[in-house]
């Protein structure tokens, strides 16, 4: 991280960053967002997090980007999971655990089959 | 968040699905992609409201137009018109005279919408707390260099011209406190900020410095240029481990960036932060013990006034906020005070972040504009009653008020519940159904009250004490009519003798419990039955 000096740089830097965000948006990587506030992790998001990552590494997956985030505030909804693929619309599942995760990662991140029966709907 | 230009509310309880609601619902999906308005427009369900004759009902926000009843072949009609072409189709509208008068309240309602408007918890839930660089790339950082460029006066001028009130629970104004403090004598002056979120059920603090840690520390450098202050702390209560880690991370984050510390980006402005955690009481949530709590002094409140305005922390002149407040400062600076003007009621602009919990099929937290009703909170967030009918709520944790169901197409703002007699509080909604009895729900919250007084002052220790006996007696068959009268003489004394918030506001439970459910704790009492069927009755 670069210490910056004065407020041209903190725009300067705002800019590059938020170019960073576009190319990222549009270089072809898959995202994955996981609550993980106090609620989360109570519901178990730290276990749903590392068999994503177990996922990722057993299957050599490249070009995913694996997140964190706060809660959504849906309580009794958590942990939940987004996955952005390239050039697709954000997916919301709900109430993922460990077993749900490997299948979301199979079915959606690998063969890009959203799995309805789990998502978050309003 | 998504964004709407409309909102269709359709009725589908169990009376309206026997009147064919689903197919209703069906129908405007389908009418709505059929005209493109799918994308404009927000769709949800609400339990049955009003009288079975106009089932399935249909209201539309934001003009607050009720359709009612509405068949599966009215649908396409009622999309064409209103949404589509956009007038009101008269010839569906409501004509009962009887349903007419029990959806009177939406009249009130025009031109606004009960859709989720997130405005705090915009980036909450969306970017990583942990990175400094994911905030930059969502709007974060882009009001403090608009303040440092501005004098500290018009800083708090525009806190003033929004119209932004206090959300830790009194709805003070906030740009008034901030002059307050900018006014005082003395070269150094500290801004504080209340995280000490300890009323039951309440948990939107938690959610927002979770969140978005880096906004917190951004509201606290403008109030600190704003105020003349080089010196901040975050009170944070003790059990938040995982806001504390964040926000501490934060700041070292934010440390190393450049932004905190001494002669920030050369400007001139010094400004630090620490991070306190909290004593575990439920009176260092207020300002006065707080204070005391972070000098290292037992977390007792003290006199008022002096104000912390003018003598705070050390004796210095002090800002507190709550951290919900803080979070609307970067909204504000950035869009501009009439932006803020536009959200909510006249007297309450803004929105309001509410924790809902218990008897309803949905919990959470939601932030909606204020002056939304509680009837439209229960019907749209909580996804209706999880069964039996709506009694009370409990508004902002122990403190609050109980709103009782007559009360419940008050619009939520700090003015219209005080004209009613009750109180908005911090943010945590409680609803409660009709097999909760109303003694036993106060008789928990006083002895709630009795463990939590400091015992500092006479009429809150002894009063707590004694009410607590009173409610344990009426709720086991033991009260007389004279305990009664005793009991609102104590809560009266309370109230008017206490030296603190909490003394004050411990009696409100009592108050509202004898002005609206009186009957029924006088029940307890001569018919010695409890007609919810919770109280043990012994006598």
């Amino acid at each position: 991280m670069p210490t910056i000096k004065s407020i041209e740089d903190l725009k300067k830097l705002r800019e590059e960053a938020q170019k960073i965000k576009e190319m990222r948006d549009q270089t072809g990587k898959t995202q994955i967002v996981v609550g993980m506030g106090t609620i989360g992790i109570a519901a178990g998001a730290r276990e749903t997090l590392k068999a994503i990552l177990t996922y990722i590494e057993e299957n050599n997956l490249p070009d995913i980007i694996l997140r964190q985030t706060g809660n959504l505030g849906l309580s009794g909804m958590d942990p939940v999971v987004k996955v952005t693929l390239p050039n697709r619309e954000e997916v919301t599942y709900r109430n993922v655990n460990p077993d749900m995760a490997q299948e979301i990662m199979q079915e959606h991140v690998v063969e890009g089959n959203v799995l309805n029966e789990y998502l978050l709907k309003e | 968040m998504k964004k709407y230009r409309s909102m269709v509310l359709i009725s589908n309880g169990d009376s309206s699905q026997s009147k064919g609601s689903e197919a209703v619902i069906e129908a405007i999906h389908q009418a709505l992609n059929k005209y493109d308005l799918a994308s404009e427009v927000y769709v949800t369900n609400i339990p049955d409201s009003g009288s079975p004759k106009a089932q399935p009902l249909v209201i539309i926000y934001p003009e607050a137009v009720a359709y009612g009843p509405i068949h599966a072949e009215d649908v396409d009609f009622l999309v064409s018109e209103h949404l589509y072409k956009g007038r009101v189709a008269e010839s569906l509208r409501v004509n009962d005279p009887f349903e007419i008068k029990r959806i009177a309240w939406l009249v009130q309602r025009t031109g606004t919408m009960p859709a989720e408007n997130r405005v705090v918890l915009e980036y909450v839930g969306v970017i990583d707390p942990t990175s400094i660089n994911d905030f930059l790339t969502h709007d974060g950082g882009q009001a403090f260099p608009i303040v440092i460029e501005m004098k500290p006066q018009e800083v708090i001028d525009i806190i003033k011209k929004s119209g932004l009130r206090g959300r830790g629970g009194a709805g003070f104004p906030v740009g008034v406190k901030w002059q307050a403090v900018r006014d005082a004598p003395g070269d150094k002056k500290y801004i504080v900020c209340n995280a000490d979120e300890s009323e039951p059920g309440t948990f939107k603090d938690r959610v927002i410095l979770e969140g978005n840690p880096f906004s917190m520390i951004e509201a606290m450098l403008i109030a600190g240029y704003a105020c003349g202050a080089d010196e901040g702390y975050i009170y944070i209560r003790g059990e938040y481990h995982d806001a504390l880690e964040k926000i501490t991370n934060a700041i070292k984050a934010a440390k190393e960036f450049g932004v905190l510390g001494q002669n920030i980006l050369k400007t001139g402005f010094s400004f630090d932060i620490h991070v306190h955690s909290g004593a575990g009481a439920y009176i260092c949530g207020e300002e006065t013990a707080l204070l005391a709590s972070i000098e290292g002094k037992r977390g007792e409140p003290r006199s008022k006034p002096p104000y912390p305005t003018t003598n705070g922390l050390w004796g210095k002149p002090t800002l507190i906020n709550n951290v919900e407040t803080l979070g609307n400062i970067p909204p504000i600076i950035h869009n501009g005070p009439e932006w803020f003007r536009s959200i909510g009621t006249t007297s309450s602009p803004g929105t309001k972040v509410y924790t809902i919990l218990g008897n309803v099929n949905r919990t959470g937290l939601m932030e909606v504009p204020m002056g939304i009703t509680l009837r439209e909170v229960i019907g749209i967030y909580g996804k209706g009653m999880k069964g039996g009918a709506f009694k009370f709520a409990q508004t902002g944790g122990s403190s609050g008020s109980i709103i009782p169901a007559i009360l419940q197409d008050t619009p939520m703002d700090f003015d219209s519940y005080r004209n009613v007699g009750v109180a908005l509080g911090s943010g945590a909604l409680l609803i409660c159904d009709d097999s909760n009895c109303i003694v036993d729900c106060v008789r928990v919250l006083m002895k709630f009250f009795k463990v939590e007084s400091c015992g500092k002052c006479v009429p809150c220790r002894i009063g707590t004490e004694q009410t607590l006996q009173i409610m344990t007696d009426i709720s086991e068959g033991r009260g007389t009519m004279e305990q009664l009268e005793q009991l609102d003489l104590l809560r009266k004394g309370m109230e008017q003798l206490s030296n603190c918030g909490l003394g004050q506001t411990a009696g409100t439970p009592i108050k509202n419990m004898l002005e609206h459910f009186r009957a029924e704790v006088e029940a307890h009492i001569k018919l010695g039955v409890c007609p919810a069927g919770v109280c043990a009755m012994e006598g």
